[in-house]
């Protein structure tokens, strides 16, 4: 019977409605009565015609903009893992800036694993980007024989679950024309296979070692389990999303980062735009601020319409816009005006800075309804 | 090995970093070393400095060794009986100066009970931490920092006795305190520097209450009694010269009274205030666009003028008028010549500036606010002695501030102007508080300083005791008469057609982007049109082509390419038309394609 009034509402109020319908019994002149009285409501909620929502929207971020504090690292829990927040967050988000200055992810893991700690501590050490430098304890150049010897830190190599058969297989993979191999008294030594090796070549080997690849995800420098509502959930300083989802453990449904364009990559564009709802509006609750979500959402929308991320700078979203003048008017007009000049662009003249520019009623608010007047003759007398 | 630079030049390298240091310090303390010798060990760099160039900031402190001020009684007692200088005890390595970088390197305490054997200086007095106007600020260590800041800063801007032959000065924008005083809570350097020669606010009855309303915001009531007795007036001088110079071609500029002939002539009203020789007489009282000096020059581009013009060799009008929106009676004129020998003519003049509403005042603790009302001395609340404050200061800057000093001068100043004497207010080293309340006491006052007060409409006791006490007010350069401004409508701009800017010039005041923003989020927007039409014209369109067509004298209707009759006429901003104009200049063809909007 409902099905009628199904066009007339957004699916979502009209799903909620039969729910409604479900629990009360009514009768048919009650449900005609309680669709009626629905549909007022919501009609009479919706904004009006002409209603300035981009500015009103650019003042709600604004203002309280203008109350952020500029303090902008935030310590996100126990260990030194800080993210960016505040107002350089915001803007960060907002431009749509291709490097997060502090990506992170939040990985959550299937139910199997997220009760155990040291299940947790496992894939933590799986996931964390072990540097060769981090197994070490010292690095030396021995001169007479012409080669790098490296210490081992013992304990950390158990903490990372690093084996020496590991290490050597890895090490010798990824340096080549050196001879990696494991001394006695555990020290390793890289030996370059060329004869004759100049010193500076052997500090040079010796550098690169450092920075040599062991395991676990590139880009994760930190990992961090804590406990979160009754489960382990893996904080991370660092993001690469599209690995993360690889491992098996992980909770793909849940795990998320904060680095906008890692989501784009892993999940799509409408993971993107929630993404994008969700970073903003954690800033500004951080802040003990209060943004309608409306605003957010139009603001997300407006991002990610075109179907990839674009940020509301002069190469993103505003050089979408359909007038010449309402480009040139935003950022380097010369530019704007040679170009479209060049393509014979016209404007019509059918948004805000435009009229103002050529001093004409913009198309909004008052400016928008045309009158259309029925004269009555005079009635003759 | 430690690396040594003397004046930020290396010179080589010593093993023993901190010996050395100590060993320089020690020849300096015996004179050994020239004082102005300053050696800095950093001992995360491991690097030692030696400067004895010029430019730095220094300042002279105790020396102290195990613990003990090397200055001792003795000394003191020298230095009262002359038998020792300053110089003395520079030389004996009794008082160092130390600059920045060797700073790094001491540990100074403020007094001398403070000291361990770990304390390198000690400070001659704990003042001295300030610099000359901060320690003016009465009871500065009872105040929070970031305020003892501004009330450095405000006074700085305070109006007094700003120079003792302000009568043969020319300076521009100063003015003087009518009636200074000299504060009755005073720190030693108000002594020391002489501040009574150069006083710069006046000793004045504050009540903390709010009354009215007219005190929100950091804004302040005051008596208008006490402004009709002179409180806080003001004479503000402003000078205005004029120059003879000389062209090419021996032509000269002429100091005089223009005649009708020349070019901009004003009017002969305006040019009333001067005597044959072209200058004002003394005590005219001259008002705005009224000729302060008449003065005359040669044409611009004589050789072209006489060629086309009939108006040839005229000369223009160069004379100096009272700027706009102001006002002034004429104090002294000088007659002398500059450094290049042109006749150099000045006249200075007065204003006397009553204060009003929106006149800045502050206390010397970064409390400042404008007048919100005068309210007539009969409506002043009163004290059950009948004392009426002078001005009523809002309680609501005290709390987030915490400025205690500012409470502790106003029960003071009370104590001061009861008992007749100054009050040692010196940071550190005040009198302290509890004597003053006792005083106070003692000369029949409530030790806490409030009082009952009576409301002056009604004459009921008001439930809350009012505290009231006297403080040293400062009266700020910042007058609303210099800051005034309103326009309907005025001078444009010639290029853009749009009003001029500037107060000076009578400008508009602008509707910037984030206002204009506001009307467009209010969707006000055939308001936002009017109040961007200040420079709207109407341009002809050929409806054909898209050009912009004109009407020439005739009133025919022409257009460039087409000789259709099909012109139509657009209101649009100046400013639009000359960017269309601008864009043909580089080359770029705008057309306007016209559609009618009843369609």
């Amino acid at each position: 019977m409902s099905e009628e009034y199904k066009d007339q509402l957004p699916l979502s109020i009209w799903e909620e409605a039969q729910k409604e319908l479900k629990n009360n019994n009514l009768t048919k002149k009650q449900e005609k009565e309680f669709f009626d009285k629905l549909i007022e409501t919501y009609k009479s909620s919706r904004i009006t015609p002409g209603e300035s929502i981009g500015v009103i929207t650019a003042e709600s971020f604004g203002e309280p903009g203008t109350q952020m504090t500029l303090n902008i690292f935030h310590f996100a829990g126990v260990a030194e893992l800080n993210v960016t927040l505040g107002l350089p967050r915001l803007i960060e988000i907002f431009d749509a800036r291709k490097e997060a200055s502090t990506p992170s992810m939040e990985i959550y893991l299937d139910k199997e694993y997220n009760k155990d700690i040291n299940a947790a501590k496992r894939i933590a050490a799986l996931i964390k980007e072990t540097k060769f430098w981090e197994l070490a304890q010292e690095f030396s150049i021995n001169i007479a024989k012409l080669q790098v010897e490296v210490t081992l830190n013992k304990k950390n190599m158990r903490d990372l679950r690093i084996t020496d058969q590991m290490l050597l297989k890895t090490l010798s993979e990824s340096m080549k024309d050196t001879t990696v191999r494991q001394n006695k008294d555990d020290t390793i030594v890289l030996k370059p296979s060329k004869e004759n090796t100049e010193l500076k070549e052997l500090y040079k080997l010796k550098e690169k070692a450092k920075e040599t690849f062991i395991k676990g995800i590139s880009g994760v420098t930190q990992v961090l389990p804590i406990k979160q509502n009754n489960e382990f959930v893996i904080l991370t300083a660092g993001s690469n999303l599209k690995e993360v989802f690889k491992l098996k453990e992980v909770d793909k449904s849940r795990s998320t980062s904060n680095d906008i364009f890692e989501v784009l990559k892993a999940l799509g564009i409408e993971a993107a735009r929630q993404a994008i709802i969700n970073e903003a509006l954690k800033v500004i609750r951080e802040q003990g601020l209060d943004v309608d979500i409306r605003h957010i959402l139009f603001i997300a929308d407006l991002m990610t319409a075109s179907g990839t991320v674009k940020g509301i700078t002069r190469s993103g979203i505003t050089s979408d816009k359909e007038s010449v003048l309402a480009r040139a008017s935003f950022e380097t007009p010369i530019r704007h005006i040679i170009d479209a000049s060049l393509l014979g662009e016209e404007d019509e003249l059918t948004s805000v800075i435009e009229n103002v520019i050529v001093n004409q009623p913009v198309p909004l608010g008052t400016g928008l309804p045309g009158l259309i007047a029925r004269i009555k003759k005079p009635e003759a007398k | 090995m430690t690396d040594v630079y003397l004046n930020e030049k290396f010179i080589g390298s010593v093993d023993n970093p901190e010996n050395f240091v100590k060993k320089i310090r020690e020849e300096r303390r015996r004179a050994r070393v020239p004082t102005i010798v300053n050696i800095y060990y950093n001992s995360k760099v491991n690097e030692v400095y030696i400067d004895y160039s010029n430019g730095r900031a220094r300042r002279p402190l105790i020396v102290v060794e195990d613990g003990k001020s090397k200055l001792s009684e003795f000394h003191i007692a020298q230095l009262e009986n002359n038998e020792m200088t300053w110089d003395d005890l520079v030389q004996q390595g009794l008082i160092e100066y130390l600059d920045a970088a060797e700073e790094e390197n001491s540990y100074v305490a403020l007094k001398e009970e403070e000291l361990t054997p770990e304390h390198t200086h000690l400070e001659i007095s704990p003042v001295t931490i300030f610099g000359l106007i901060t320690s003016l600020v009465p009871y500065s260590n009872f105040g929070q920092s970031s305020r003892l800041n501004r009330g450095s800063k405000t006074q700085k801007q305070a109006l007094g006795m700003y120079a003792s032959n302000y009568l043969m000065r020319m300076d521009t924008d100063v003015s003087l305190l009518h009636y200074p005083q000299t504060p009755l809570v005073r720190s030693f350097m108000h002594d020391l520097s002489s501040y009574d020669k150069h006083p710069a606010g006046q000793n004045v009855t504050v009540a903390i209450m709010s009354y009215r309303g007219y005190n929100m915001s950091d804004s302040i009531i005051i008596n208008k009694g006490s402004i009709q007795r002179g409180l806080a007036r003001s004479t503000f001088f402003r000078p205005y010269s004029i120059e003879e110079l000389r062209y090419s071609g021996g032509l000269v500029d002429e100091i005089g009274i223009p005649d009708k002939e020349v070019k901009g002539y004003k009017s002969e009203h305006d040019y009333r205030f001067l005597e044959e020789d072209g200058i004002v007489y003394p005590e005219a009282s001259l008002r705005e666009d009224d000729v302060v000096i008449g003065k005359t020059s040669p044409p611009r581009f004589l050789g072209e003028l006489e060629e086309f013009s009939i108006a040839a060799n005229v000369r223009r009008e160069s004379s100096s008028a009272i700027r706009h929106g102001e006002q002034g009676i004429v104090d002294f004129i000088t007659i002398t010549e500059n450094e290049e020998g042109n006749k150099l003519v000045r006249v200075r003049l007065r204003d006397q500036r009553i204060p009003e509403v929106g006149d800045k005042f502050a206390s010397r603790h970064g409390q400042k606010g404008i007048i919100g009302a005068i309210i007539p001395e009969q409506d002043m609340p009163f004290t059950a002695s009948g004392v009426k404050p002078d001005l009523i200061f809002s309680p609501h800057s005290l709390p987030s501030r915490m400025t205690i000093s500012h409470l502790i001068e106003a029960l003071a100043g009370k104590v001061a102007s009861l008992s007749g004497r100054y009050i040692n207010a010196t940071s550190f080293n005040a009198e302290p508080q509890e004597k003053l309340r006792k005083e106070l006491l003692e000369l029949g006052f409530r030790e806490n300083g409030t009082e009952v007060m009576y409301n002056p409409i009604t004459g009921e006791e008001m439930k809350a005791r009012i505290y009231i006490g006297n403080m040293y007010y400062l009266k700020l350069k910042h007058m609303v008469a210099n800051k005034l401004h309103s326009r309907a409508s005025g001078r444009i701009q010639l290029l853009t057609r749009q009003p001029i800017e500037g107060r000076a010039r009578g400008g508009g005041l602008r509707l910037g982007e984030m206002e204009k923003d506001c009307l467009v989020a209010h969707g006000a927007s055939l308001l936002l049109k009017e109040r961007f039409d200040s420079d709207k014209s109407v341009i002809h369109i050929d409806e054909e082509t898209g050009d912009i067509a004109i009407v020439d004298r005739h009133g025919r209707r022409r257009a460039q390419k087409s000789s259709s009759a099909n012109i139509g006429d657009v209101e649009v901003s100046y400013a639009f038309k000359l960017l269309l104009d601008e864009l043909t200049a580089f080359g770029i063809y705008p057309k306007i394609k016209l559609k009618s909007k009843y369609h």
